[in-house]
């Protein structure tokens, strides 16, 4: 529709690490307290209090540098990045300026088959701001609510290259952004609680121009969803701008998941003035390549290992070895469930077609399954051994997942068991052919469709408890006896 | 030299202040002296001196990471000015 247009997108990420206290002091950074209940001097940014730095925060970093194939820098320090915000006890935020700890990194993404690296241009540590809360909306609200429960949580912002496309781009770069993040162990990336958190730099251009156009921020993206959404949106809004003839001007939207659109929060003129210096209460940082490399041996396998790791040990197509390999939990569990049953192809299918299918209406998160591997596992050997057909395995399969029950106990309660003997599905078989005299004759005449209808036939009479394969076989051999 | 009023405006709206047009004036003389004070730097020769981001020669001072109590929130919260349910209260932002 605007196809002379592009869409030139970086992303900006905040990825809550997830140490056991705040950056620059002890208090605990667990989520869901009381407000301001995990909060002491230095978090709250009373004077004179001296902040010291998490040991761990450092090596996250570092870990996560490494897993988006970043240089990791030998020297970097802490700056003061100064701004009045009621959310911002110390009227400055300590981040990072010039000596990021991470740079010139990349992450590979895949959209429609292909495959293309999106650019890191920086990660750098800092500390969180408070949390504001609103009474009503964001723009109604007659006052504002501080809560300093958050006021130092370690955070790591990811910022991109120019280099992503499209909406989906966009998405599909996040996705694997968490992905990689939860593999190497360095953050719980859980949108809804804000420890993954993304702003977007949206502009457009003409086809061919090499200029960046005029570009937007857009705040408040709380899910994939909103993401993707925003930024079609943000893009069709400056597509339609230009084209009316407005000038596209540089401010911070935010995205109004309600009416599904973005809005003007303030316009950036003189808002880009953070007079960053070093933080004198901070010594800088040597990092040595010991400590660089001993991170490095003990990184967990990252995603992109785990993937190659299924398309070569167990043939899993390149989609199939993506959708197992977004989180370490859903891998565990795949690991598992193979090691007892080793057609690894049946358990991914098991996985993606029928797991998937309730986790997404239950809202569900594979750590919440009532099941273990090991019954999924059970329950394919149950369709091998012909217990079972896999039509009544999905019935199992369906109430293993609400109750969390065994699957031998499940059929056992529901007399599931499968009818394989051949002396009772004969005497059926032969039935049913008497019963449909004008099928078999379709049938006979050529048409493959009544076979089925017979099956079906023979599976109603049973309850579906008949062994497919065996009434097929028994019901070809009487067809073709007269 | 002294700064222009455009600048001492600046400077006063990133530190939040409102000033008279005097006042502009007399920080514009002020401020102009306290900067040329310290341009005086600039006369050394730092040829060869390792830029410094910290004036101690320290480095990689860590704590562990382990939680400590936080104090009780009154204590934390006593000297806020206004406070509802727990929360700091400020006026409307955004």
């Amino acid at each position: 529709m605007h196809s002379e247009f592009e869409v030139v997108i970086g992303l900006e990420v905040h990825v809550e690490l997830k140490t056991k206290t705040k950056i620059f002091c002890s208090c605990s950074t667990e989520f869901g307290a009381q407000p301001n209940t995990q909060v002491c001097p230095v978090c709250s940014g009373f004077p004179g209090m001296l902040p010291v730095l998490n040991r761990k925060v450092v090596e996250y970093a570092i870990r996560a540098g490494l897993a988006l194939n970043c240089e990791i820098a030998e020297f970097c320090k802490f700056d003061r990045k100064n701004y009045f915000y009621p959310d911002l006890p110390k009227a400055y935020q300590i981040s990072q300026y010039d000596l990021p700890i991470c740079k010139n990194g990349y992450v590979e993404i895949e959209v429609d088959g292909e495959k293309k690296r999106i650019g890191i241009i920086r990660a750098h540590m800092e500390e969180d701001a408070g949390k504001l809360v609103h009474q009503g909306t964001i723009t109604s609200s007659p006052f504002s609510l501080v809560d300093l429960n958050r006021s130092g949580v370690p955070l790591l912002e990811i910022v991109s290259a120019p280099d992503i496309r499209s909406a989906r781009e966009a998405r599909a770069y996040m996705e694997k952004l968490r992905s990689i993040l939860l593999f190497a162990g360095v953050s719980d990336c859980k949108m809804q609680e804000g420890s993954l958190r993304c702003d977007a730099n949206v502009s457009v251009r003409r086809k061919g121009e090499t200029r960046l156009g005029v570009r937007t921020e857009i705040k408040n993206l709380n899910s994939f969803k909103a993401l993707e959404r925003a930024i079609e949106y943000e893009a069709k809004r400056q597509i339609e701008a230009i084209e009316d003839g407005e000038e596209i001007v540089q401010e911070t939207r935010t995205w109004d998941e309600e009416k599904q659109v973005t809005r003007s929060m303030r316009s950036k003129e003189e808002a880009h003035d953070y007079r960053y210096f070093p933080d004198p209460d901070l010594p800088p940082l040597r990092i040595s390549r010991e400590w660089v490399e001993e991170i490095k041996k003990n990184m967990p396998e990252l995603p992109e290992q785990a993937k190659q790791r299924l398309m070569e040990r167990y043939g899993l197509s390149s989609y199939d070895a993506e959708i197992i390999t977004l989180t370490p939990e859903y891998l565990a569990f795949f690991d598992q469930c193979v090691a007892l049953y080793p057609d690894a192809k049946t358990v991914a299918n098991w996985m993606m077609s029928e797991l998937n299918k309730y986790l997404n209406q239950n809202n569900m998160e594979i750590t919440e399954v009532k099941f273990r591997p090991e019954h999924l596992a059970s329950l394919l050997k149950l369709i091998d051994n012909g217990t079972i057909s896999g039509k009544m395995a999905k019935t199992v399969f369906e109430e293993m997942f609400n109750t969390g029950k065994e699957p031998e106990v499940i059929i056992k309660e529901k007399g599931m068991v499968q009818i394989s003997d051949v002396q009772t599905l004969k005497g059926i078989v032969e039935e049913v052919i008497k019963n449909n005299p004008k099928v078999v004759e379709d049938y006979r005449s050529g048409k493959e469709k009544a076979f089925g209808f017979l099956v079906g036939q023979v599976m109603k009479a049973t309850r579906g408890q008949a062994n497919p394969a065996l009434v097929n076989e028994l019901l070809r051999e009487y067809l073709s006896k007269e | 030299m002294a700064l222009t009023i455009k600048e001492v405006e600046h400077v006063a709206m990133l530190a939040r202040l409102s000033l008279t047009e005097e006042e502009k004036k007399v920080f514009a003389e002020q401020l102009g002296a306290i900067l040329g004070y310290v341009e005086k730097l600039n006369e050394l020769s730092t040829e060869g001196v390792e830029p410094l981001a910290h004036i101690l020669p320290v480095f990689n001072v860590f704590r562990e990471d382990e939680v400590k109590p936080s104090p009780p929130r009154e204590e934390i919260m006593a000297n806020g000015p206004l406070t509802e349910d727990g929360y700091y209260k400020v006026p409307k932002i955004v």
